[in-house]
């Protein structure tokens, strides 16, 4: 951009410079994002059709992704559990039915935070793995010299671990709820002492499988697509130093939390609309 | 004697910024040829180009009489089978072990049976003396030991053409010397022809046959390495013996200092 005068009109130039970095920062976040869904169609074409050859390494990120996240999942699990049937039992012993925080706490769990929680937690755990093991990858050209082994990349590093986090993250979200809804017995049933039938049938009079669980398990679907897909993109699109990788995991963290709320959001919209 | 690669006229730019400007060079079929230049001179983006990894704005790269330009990903990724590259630092994959490196393009490429790839492997690591460190991983492995795994992995599959990005960088004498002795006896013995991209002056003179020397993205002098050792052109010179400034400038082309320091104090 070819500078006029150092000392132009301040206030003119200011103004067109502030509106020249908008318009940058706008084209920019376009193209990204283009760039960003390119790479995603690459990644399911190319993965499905090297899906068989790669079967072993998706069961190895499986592995990586899903059960070595096992612990936070079912650690938080467990505590959201206990604090909702705390919380729900403070407020609904107040009229008088107290029986029915086993329903409160299951439809809380199945619904929402299970989802939620656990692809949050996924996020910081997972996600921000991903994003660092391929963006050093880059960065000590790995991934180029597999390249230029003519091997591809999008296939063999990227698709298994796409596959590997989409597939952990449903069940990931089941065991979080499970030990939710365990949390919440312990608590309610066996320290306070609601009465253990009540909770139990209760929860299994409210809980709809199609309108609940299954709405639940789309959703902690959608959101490992998210996470998974975003993590790897900000890896794979990562400058190859080392601030480069570490605002790219930073960026991962930040950007599938806000998709994950901002889906969620919509997802509820269109599956709880009738109830 | 017949061209392995031919690069004629090749013209490329990051962005606006010009990188290779009006290349010419050739190599021919069994020799070792280097490309020697200042750190961003363009060396690096040219062996990206033979690789097919980048594509040149205008002019023509041609490896075994096909142009590299003009491939789709099948014919890429089947000349690249034929093309080991040594990489700066040696890019082996740190999840798997120094066997299953060099083992990885037989897995990749081929349908061999596992004690076949076994005995493979082992050949390629004995042919760098680390038969013994098959079972270390990576972050095991001394910079020089991971150099020599990491050419291991480059002539696994007995290519035609082996390019080296820098294969000196940050080496001790000893290891410098192992690998640039295992270039040459490893082109020879496989019949290859191998670019060596490098700034190492004296090391890379030893073992190749001809030189390209390299500035501001365009050849500037050219010869074997008698021809370079003996020259007196001032480029040649300065490289040689590390001069300061030169033909090469040290400043980075811009605004006049004054200018430049007047902008700051109206910042200030």
């Amino acid at each position: 951009m070819p500078r006029t005068s150092s000392w132009g009109p301040p206030v003119l130039e200011r103004g067109a410079n502030a509106f020249r970095i908008v318009g940058r920062r706008v084209t920019n976040g376009v193209w990204r994002l283009g760039y960003a869904s390119r790479f995603f169609l690459l990644t399911l074409t190319r993965s499905a059709l090297s899906f068989r050859r790669f079967r072993g390494l998706t069961f190895r990120e499986i592995y990586f992704a899903g059960v070595l996240s096992l612990i936070i999942i079912i650690v938080s699990g467990l505590f959201v559990g206990m604090v909702l049937g705390l919380q729900g039992y403070e407020t609904l012993q107040k009229y008088g039915s107290s029986e029915a925080v086993g329903t409160l706490v299951a439809l809380s769990l199945v619904r929402e935070l299970g989802p939620v929680v656990s692809a949050l937690l996924f996020a910081s755990r997972a996600g921000s793995a991903m994003t660092a093991e391929i963006g050093l990858m880059k960065a000590t050209e790995q991934i180029s010299a597999m390249e230029m082994m003519a091997v591809d990349p999008i296939a063999r590093v990227i698709g298994p671990r796409f596959w590997g986090g989409v597939l952990s993250m449903p069940l990931l979200a089941a065991i979080f709820s499970a030990m939710g809804v365990f949390g919440g017995y312990l608590i309610t049933v066996v320290v306070i002492g609601v009465d253990e039938g009540a909770f139990w049938s209760q929860m299994q009079n409210a809980v709809d499988f199609r309108q609940d669980i299954v709405n639940g398990v789309i959703k902690s679907v959608v959101f490992g697509v998210a996470v998974t897909a975003i993590a790897l993109f900000e890896g794979y699109d990562a400058p190859p130093t080392a601030e480069g990788v570490s605002g790219a995991t930073t960026r991962t963290v930040v950007t599938s939390s806000l998709a994950i709320l901002g889906l969620d959001f919509v997802l509820t919209a269109f599956m709880f609309k009738g109830i | 004697m017949e061209n392995l690669v031919e690069i004629k006229d090749v013209n490329f730019a990051y962005d606006v910024r010009p990188v290779l400007k009006g290349i010419n060079m050739t190599v021919p079929r069994g020799r070792i040829i280097a490309i020697m230049g200042l750190s961003g001179c363009g060396k690096t983006t040219l062996l990206r180009m033979i690789g097919g990894a980048l594509k040149p704005a205008s002019g023509t790269v041609t490896v075994a009489g096909r142009s590299m330009s003009e491939l789709g990903q099948d014919a890429l990724y089947e000349m690249r089978r034929k093309m080991g590259m040594l990489y700066q630092f040696g890019a082996l994959f740190t999840d798997i072990s120094a066997f299953d490196n060099v083992a990885f393009q037989m897995r990749e490429h081929s349908d061999l049976p596992e004690a076949m790839v076994e005995d493979l492997v082992l050949m390629k690591l004995n042919a760098v003396g680390l038969r013994g460190a098959r079972h270390m991983m990576p972050s095991e492995l001394s910079g020089g030991m991971a150099r020599r795994v990491a050419l291991a992995r480059a002539i696994a599959l007995d290519p035609m053409l082996i390019m080296y990005d820098e294969p000196f960088t940050g080496l001790d004498p000893i290891s410098m010397g192992v690998i640039s002795n295992l270039v040459r006896r490893l082109n020879d013995a496989l019949g290859a022809t191998s670019i060596i991209v490098t700034h190492d002056v004296q090391e890379s003179l030893k073992i190749v046959d001809y030189v390209y020397f390299m500035s501001d993205g365009a050849v500037v002098t050219e010869g074997t390495p008698d021809d370079i050792r003996n020259s007196r052109a001032p480029f040649v010179h300065q490289f040689v013996w590390g001069e300061m400034d030169g033909p090469m400038p040290f400043h980075y082309p811009g605004e006049p200092y004054a200018a430049d320091l007047q902008l700051g104090a109206a910042r200030a």
